[in-house]
């Protein structure tokens, strides 16, 4: 099977990689990329734990080929710390809120609910929970996890009407 | 007292925020084996040949390793302690690949290759011919056919029998006037789920064989690998870096044994051993179905005059945690309510499904599903009010258990069902709803529960800890108890820091478990961690503290005795003052040229006692009779887990509990193919574990009485969470609708069923 030179931008770099044709987008971040926040869990989309953001939206890696990347603007998780590791209010809000237990299917939640935060449109719990329902978390219920994005995402309507 | 009991967040959010937190699969180097295992295509039967020249013909296949290969060395996989005593060791049932085939995706054969598509192709080749027999999937089944039994050890395929009678219930249940109901319950086969999938990666260094792996119980599986190979425990490290949930699955060694193998069959050269997500449903381990027959006899006043059980536990091919479950169901059946004769009677039995082992709160939400059924049917038969029979009849403080002498030191559980009762306005709306028409009805209902916090007296407790001074005077904290996402290494270095006098920032938790290097710990069950192993670290605390006090006493020249540590400082007993700080004495400690004392400490808590936790589920639903779904519109679990050591990981620990139990409750079972025995549902997409938009709000709430056994005053809570839920949802129904459901998952299959032959849809 042949390898194709995909490029595309992470986490706000340009970036080059030889990839085998069949390899799916989280084996080209885990693997030549060296992003282990983004999980593996299942392999056929339905655990969300490999979620990254193409051009702006969630999808699950373990689902989107590789070569689809070529031209596309990805953020995976680390891409939310700074250089220097200050982590993002989301980062931190799900440290406060106790959103974290195992921690396997935190990096896919944490990227889902970058669209919620940073949309105009002011998401009740019951939304949220619509938009989270392709991550799956089998430790705390979920509660937690709510509370951390609702609560960033207040934080930032507001920033945003103060500014 | 300040650290416990705050709500500190954990210690290692940030790591797994931010993704620097490595799991098995993370630490994979390249150039690593990668290793897949064949499983059989049938359920029962024998392996009688393969053809492998095609599988071999495949480029970058290293090595294919069948059931005729491998050591003829049976061993067992349940993650318990070992016992010396030959009556109470594991059932050695298995071997690292089987001829023998018990279950439809048996492990018969094994690809190790130069990379994932070669060992997948090479699998895909591999021809085998099997010696085929129907499968046999149920107990009542299982029991009746010994003309091939599943294992020869076994010829009835009755894994264990076990009984006990504390009265005579004969004789107790001749009273006269007494109110006899029978009931017959069902719980399902259901799976852990942990988002990670069951993984390790195995090589040699040094002469040993090291396994990287995701596991609960890095202590037990060195000991299970050492049997499993036949070599000593010491030529086997196992390391446990973070895992990504196990909730008892990975309380049984998985891939570790067969991992461990592969390696030494290539020169030591590191092979991967990664089950896909449909393997870790078929192929490692599930909850035991099992089924309950229960017959009560009431006296008039409402108390319990004799009760019976017989419980039936459906273990599938192989022993795994075995009888223990179903032993702890019927004794938890015993313990709950302690009134009258009681008479229990529990089978655990092979059959050709998937393997059931430990899943949290081991057997419990089955009996617990069961009895407190069985306690609503009693009180809408009787007309007694379901919260004041529960009280009559529940454990009191004192309880001695007749059997296992585990004694109630403490108990909230009044207090529990108050607070519950409470917020869900609980008489008042089982009185409204009892009577209603129509298509959607409200309804209300309640369970409770008992859980021991530990596995003594059944089996040995113990734990080991380590501190060691750095020369700054923080120190280094490493435990064998294993943090598995609930939250462990989190109140040990809350546990730590209090006794110590310590900042929590000043103790470094090392969460990665090594055998060659961590203390002895059986690993992270039975809700025992922050019981046990919380006694270790306090011991361990203390000394460490004792010691360093010893060394300031002769630097400043006072009796240690006058001395203590507050907040990183040395300070007079009883005062604030600092007379040195903790950083100073451990300097001098480390560089003095006439008295250098590099300080540390270690000990082991060997516990010899036990207490119950307890708590309540309460849930308010409504139902839509003829679309047969359950909506629950408030849900609330109160527990008494004793002192809280963290008050938010503890809500954590609560509310995940509570998601799974609405899961057991509404929504999940794992299905199979009668004909073949296949599991249907082998993925997230066909099985219905919750998702956010499935679980509603949750809420958690404390009583906290004292324990004076636990180490803070702490009792079990890491496994109570889901056991109340399922059975409080079924009482809720049959508020609602009169309608009493003897199983699991309340779904809309099963709803339809019993609306249909309850009259209420046509």
């Amino acid at each position: 099977m042949a390898n194709k030179l995909i490029t595309c931008t992470i986490n706000g770099k340009k970036k080059e990689y030889f990839v085998d044709v069949r390899s799916s987008l989280m084996e080209m971040l885990r693997g030549s990329a060296g992003l282990d926040s983004v999980k593996h869990g299942c392999d056929v989309g339905e655990c969300g734990a490999c979620t990254v953001l193409i051009d702006g939206l969630p999808y699950n890696s373990c689902i989107y080929l590789a070569i689809w990347a070529e031209g596309k603007t990805i953020l995976t998780l680390e891409g939310l710390s700074d250089v220097k590791g200050a982590i993002s209010d989301i980062q931190q809000a799900f440290i406060d809120e106790g959103a974290v237990q195992c921690g396997f299917c935190t990096p896919g939640f944490i990227m889902s609910s970058i669209p919620i935060i940073t949309s105009e449109h002011p998401y009740g719990r019951e939304e949220i929970r619509k938009q989270i329902a392709g991550n799956l978390c089998r430790c705390t219920g979920y509660v937690k996890i709510v509370d951390a994005i609702e609560k960033t995402q207040k934080k930032r309507i507001r920033e945003r009407q103060e500014s | 007292m300040q650290i416990i009991g705050s709500a500190m967040h954990r210690v290692d959010a940030r790591d797994k925020v931010t993704g620097h937190a490595k799991y098995t699969e993370d630490l994979i180097g390249p150039h690593t084996l990668v290793a897949k295992v064949l499983h059989s295509t049938i359920a029962n039967g024998m392996v009688t040949a393969f053809d492998l020249e095609e599988a071999w013909s495949v480029p970058g296949v290293v090595d294919i390793v069948t059931c005729f290969d491998v050591p003829d060395i049976q061993f067992p996989t349940a993650g318990h302690p070992w016992s010396t005593d030959k009556k109470h060791q594991d059932i050695a049932d298995r071997k690292l690949l089987n001829t023998r085939v018990r279950c439809y995706g048996d492990d018969i054969a094994a690809v190790i290759a130069e990379n994932e598509i070669a060992a997948a192709n090479a699998l895909r080749k591999i021809k085998v011919q099997y010696e085929e027999h129907a499968p046999i999937l149920t107990v009542e089944e299982a029991m009746k056919s010994t003309a091939m039994p599943i294992h020869e050890e076994r010829p009835d395929n009755i894994v264990v029998h076990s009984s006990y009678e504390i009265g005579s219930f004969e004789e107790a249940s001749k009273e006269p006037g007494l109110i006899r109901v029978e009931g017959t319950y069902e719980t399902p086969i259901v799976q852990h789920c942990h988002i990670e999938i069951a993984n390790s990666f195995a090589y040699m260094e040094a002469g040993k064989i090291v396994v990287v792996s995701s596991t609960q119980i890095p202590h037990i599986v060195r000991r299970i690998c050492s049997q499993a190979l036949g070599v000593g425990f010491g030529d086997i490290r196992i390391i446990k870096p973070y895992i990504g949930g196990g909730f008892g699955n990975k309380q049984d060694a998985l891939t570790e044994p067969l991992n461990a193998y592969l390696t030494t069959r290539v020169g030591g050269r590191p092979v991967k051993l990664a089950y896909t997500r449909e393997e870790t449903f078929a192929c490692t381990r599930v909850r035991h179905a099992m089924e309950f027959h229960i017959v009560s006899y009431i006296r008039p006043d409402g108390t319990f005059a004799a009760r019976s059980i017989d419980a039936y536990s459906n273990q599938g091919a192989y022993a795994s945690h075995a009888h223990a479950l179903v032993a702890n169901a019927v004794n938890g059946f015993r313990m709950m309510y302690p009134v009258g004769a009681i008479k229990g009677n529990a089978y655990t039995v092979y059959t050709n499904l998937p393997t059931a082992g430990a899943m949290r709160a081991y057997g419990i939400p089955q009996i617990g599903f069961a009895m407190e059924a069985h306690v609503d049917d009693i009180v809408s038969r009787t007309g007694f009010d379901p919260i004041g029979f529960r009280k009559r009849n529940m454990m009191k403080l004192g309880y001695v258990d007749p059997i296992t002498t585990i004694t109630c030191h403490s108990t909230g559980l009044e207090e529990c069902i108050e607070k519950g009762s409470r917020h869900i306005g609980f008489a008042e709306k089982r009185m409204r709803y009892a009577a209603q028409t129509g298509p959607l009805r409200r309804g209300v209902g309640m369970a409770i529960f008992c859980y021991k916090t530990g596995v003594y007296p059944i089996s040995l407790e113990t734990s080991a800890c380590r501190m060691i001074l750095n020369q700054d005077g923080s120190a280094q904290l490493q435990v064998g108890a294993t943090e598995i996402g609930q939250g462990a290494d989190t109140v040990f270095t809350m546990m730590a820091a209090e006794t110590a006098g310590f900042t929590p920032d000043k103790i470094h938790l090392i969460s990665t478990q090594d055998t060659d290097v961590t203390p002895y710990d059986t690993g992270a069950y039975a809700s025992r961690q922050t019981y046990v192993s919380g006694m270790a670290v306090k011991k361990t605390a203390e000394s460490l503290k004792t010691k360093i006090l010893a060394y300031a006493g002769k630097m400043l020249h006072k009796d240690p005795w006058d001395l203590d540590i507050k907040e990183n400082q040395v300070v007079h007993r009883n005062q604030e003052k600092s007379l040195i700080p903790v950083a100073e004495v451990a300097l001098e400690a480390c560089y003095s040229l006439t008295d250098s004392n590099h300080i540390a400490a270690e000990e082991t808590h060997h516990c010899s006692d036990n207490t119950y936790a307890f708590g309540v589920c309460f849930a308010e639903i409504e139902v839509d009779i003829p679309m047969c779904t359950i909506k629950v519109l408030d849900i609330l679990n109160v527990h008494d887990s004793g002192r809280i050591i963290n008050r938010q990981t503890a809500e954590g620990q609560v509310h995940g509990g509570m998601s799974m139990g609405l899961g057991y409750g509404l929504t999940e079972f794992l299905k199979f193919d009668p004909k073949t025995g296949r599991m249907l549902n082998d993925n997230l997409l066909d099985y219905k574990l919750m998702t956010a938009m499935d679980t509603p709000e949750l809420h958690a709430a404390f009583v906290e009485p004292e324990d004076p056994t636990g180490p803070f005053g702490n009792k079990a809570l890491g496994e109570p969470p889901i056991i109340p839920v399922a059975p409080a949802l079924r009482n809720a129904l049959l508020n609602a609708t009169g309608v009493a459901v003897g199983s699991i998952p309340l779904n809309p299959e099963k709803l339809f069923f019993e609306f249909s032959k309850a009259g209420l849809i046509r």
